[in-house]
């Protein structure tokens, strides 16, 4: 094997790492390894270890679209694992393993759903730790639109399976709004059929600590997934995303886009967006870009893309990320025509979010978004303004 | 009747090298109904000027006063001045991502009038504004500045001035990289304003192409932040035949 090939698949193994339902298969982390070492482990509430996941703290409410049916049954149920997802990290192989039940959405065949499903779930303490699993079945041809609302407090880990049929198209929208103290962590794995379209959005703004894991596959030639992503972290917040696109068939497409705007002492976002192009991925297309609006000091934002590519035969790969201070030169332009600086501010940071609210396309969520984006910003008010930056002359 | 008044003003600016000295004491009013041209070569503080009267916060005055009707201007943030009834029309306008012209322009109305404006007078208004400069209908959804030609954003600079209608504009360079059509539009707007016969106008400019269209009634020579010579609009032609040498050298030996 040449070293080229070598390295190739040192590298693939790196972004993807051979799976296990045991948890004892994966060891403790350390905080040293590279998936775990953006994660502060300490807030982690021993999800990571041992604390046990048999908590009860929280309720599911469910309105779901009339022609999707939406069920609780048992854990051994075949729809578990249907997606062919295997957990890679030790947080999502214990959940896999507690959670005593499934929640399964199906959605039947050729169905185009009048109105989103949305699911609910709150938490009401964070004493104990609970585990979930959710599979979406979405089925030939169907049309719908999924959306998971997270809220109150909990110490949750669970895993969400996504499966699409050939043809179909789902929009599936994850809003992580917990209260302060909450810990989530999460694992998406969508398999995406022939010719079926994806659009999965993650919006972050609540919880101590959010670490989401969503992973993409495809099952056939022709797949389209958008991955969107939406989060506002405050002072002392982790929010982390992590994004695994594997082109592993050909003639399919993703396009990543997440914004992130971070304001306040200690928080702290991270993104990673992993893209593999397999030697039998040709004719795809890819490209993922991550934008960082940084509000005030002392925030961070990492910024991680990486593209691993087996095959040249393809139409488009790229990706861009971005990390910027507020601008300084957009605020002084609007408050010149009479705009108030808090007004001008959240002129900005609104247009900053405008594109991604517009894609996510869900007109009941739309609201939610701009009004949380609202919230956040109120939270602000009252801090110094941004040190000015390289004002052009 | 208001007043426009610029005392003795010193403006610096941080680089890298420390604080350097942009404007060496400015004296200049303006008065409503009043048209000033300001023209100086490169570099000559020019736009160091009408930043430093809408408050970019680069600047930094060290002496001196701007006062408007006698209240000082100085100690007001950047959209107190706009709603005092300042303008700085932008000679590079920046793009604000996200925000709709529409959008923009509407709050921007508000702020200034201290009073949302009608819905449907608005509109109206608004349409007519970019008619009367040529701005194609699509530009109120589009967001700010974004994707904008040159001439875009210069005329959309002047669409604003006519919507505001302060007291008092100041135009840093709106001529500058207009071909003749759009600066016949652009001008054409500036007169508009202008022909209220109570606003005030300090027109920045490097050439005095624009000054045919526009008919200053004071013109000033601008080399190294003062003012150097003022004279009428007999003065610009002169500056079009002659250049700026001569105010150049002359600054240099004194």
């Amino acid at each position: 094997m040449s070293n080229v090939q070598e390295a190739v698949e040192a590298a693939a193994s790196h972004l993807h790492p051979p799976g296990s339902f045991e948890p004892d298969e994966h060891p403790v982390p350390t905080g040293r390894e590279e998936v775990w070492r953006f994660t502060p482990l300490k807030r982690l509430q021993n999800l990571h270890k041992d604390i046990p996941l048999d908590g009860q703290d929280y309720t599911v409410d469910v309105q779901a679209a009339p022609e999707i049916t939406a069920e609780s049954v048992a854990a051994d149920h075949p729809a578990k694992g249907s997606s062919g997802y295997v957990p890679t990290d030790r947080v999502s192989a214990r959940a896999w393993q507690a959670a005593d039940k499934v929640f399964l959405v199906t959605i039947p065949k050729e169905t185009v759903a009048a109105e989103p499903t949305v699911i609910t779930l709150r938490g009401s303490g964070t004493k104990t730790a609970a585990a979930g699993h959710l599979v979406v079945q979405a089925g030939p041809f169907s049309e719908s639109t999924v959306v998971l609302l997270h809220e109150g407090s909990a110490t949750f880990a669970d895993n969400i399976e996504v499966v699409l049929a050939e043809g179909a198209r789902l929009t599936l929208v994850s809003v992580q709004d917990w209260d302060d103290d909450a810990v989530h962590h999460t694992h998406h794995h969508a398999v995406v059929g022939r010719d079926a379209s994806l659009k999965h959005a993650a919006v972050s703004f609540g919880g101590d600590l959010v670490r989401m894991n969503a992973s993409v596959a495809y099952d056939g030639p022709g797949g389209e997934v958008e991955m969107l992503g939406l989060y506002f972290a405050d002072a002392g917040q982790h929010l982390e995303h992590r994004l695994f696109v594997d082109h592993n068939a050909p003639h399919t497409r993703s396009d990543v886009l997440y914004k992130g705007a971070l304001q306040g002492k200690g928080a702290h976002t991270v993104w990673i967006g992993n893209v593999m192009i397999r030697k039998a991925a040709e004719g795809i297309e890819t490209f993922e870009t991550n934008r960082n609006l940084v509000l005030t000091d002392g925030c961070q934002a990492d910024s991680v893309p990486n593209l691993e590519i087996e095959t040249g035969e393809i139409v488009g790969a790229g990706h861009a990320s971005a990390t910027g201070r507020f601008d300084d030169e957009q605020l002084f332009y609007l408050q010149s025509r009479g705009v108030p600086e808090d007004e001008a501010r959240r002129l900005v940071v609104h247009g900053f979010f405008a594109d991604i609210v517009r894609r996510v396309g869900v007109p009941e969520i739309e609201r939610r978004l701009l009004e949380s984006v609202e919230d956040e910003l109120a939270k602000n008010v009252g801090l110094p303004p941004a040190t000015p930056v390289g004002a052009a002359g | 009747m208001a007043t426009l008044e610029i005392r003795d003003l010193h403006v610096s600016v941080d680089t890298e090298q420390g604080l350097k000295g942009i404007l060496n004491g400015v004296d200049l009013t303006v008065r409503s109904g009043e048209t000033h041209a300001i023209m100086g070569p490169n570099g000559s503080g020019k736009s160091t000027l009408a930043y430093s009267i809408a408050g970019h916060p680069k600047y930094r005055i060290t002496s001196g006063s701007v006062t408007l009707d006698g209240v000082d201007v100085l100690s007001m943030t950047v959209d107190e001045r706009a709603r005092a009834g300042l303008f700085l029309a932008m000679q590079y306008p920046v793009e604000v991502p996200g925000v709709s012209v529409s959008n923009f322009l509407r709050t921007a109305k508000t702020a200034v009038d201290g009073e949302a404006p009608q819905v449907r007078t608005w509109l109206k208004e608004l349409n007519s504004a970019m008619e009367a400069l040529s701005m194609e209908s699509d530009v109120a959804q589009r967001n700010v500045n974004e994707g904008f030609s040159g001439g875009e954003k210069k005329r959309h600079e002047i669409m604003q001035l006519e919507l505001l209608n302060p007291k008092f504009a100041v135009l840093d360079e709106t001529d500058s990289g207009l071909d003749i059509d759009a600066l016949k539009v652009v001008a054409s707007g500036v007169n508009r304003f202008r022909e209220q016969g109570d606003r005030g106008v300090l027109l920045i400019t490097h050439y005095s192409r624009i000054l045919r269209y526009i008919t200053p009634d004071f013109v000033h020579v601008f080399v190294a932040g003062r003012v150097a010579e003022e004279g009428g609009r007999e003065l610009a032609e002169e500056l079009e035949s002659e250049g700026y040498d001569k105010y150049v050298k002359a600054a240099a030996a004194s």
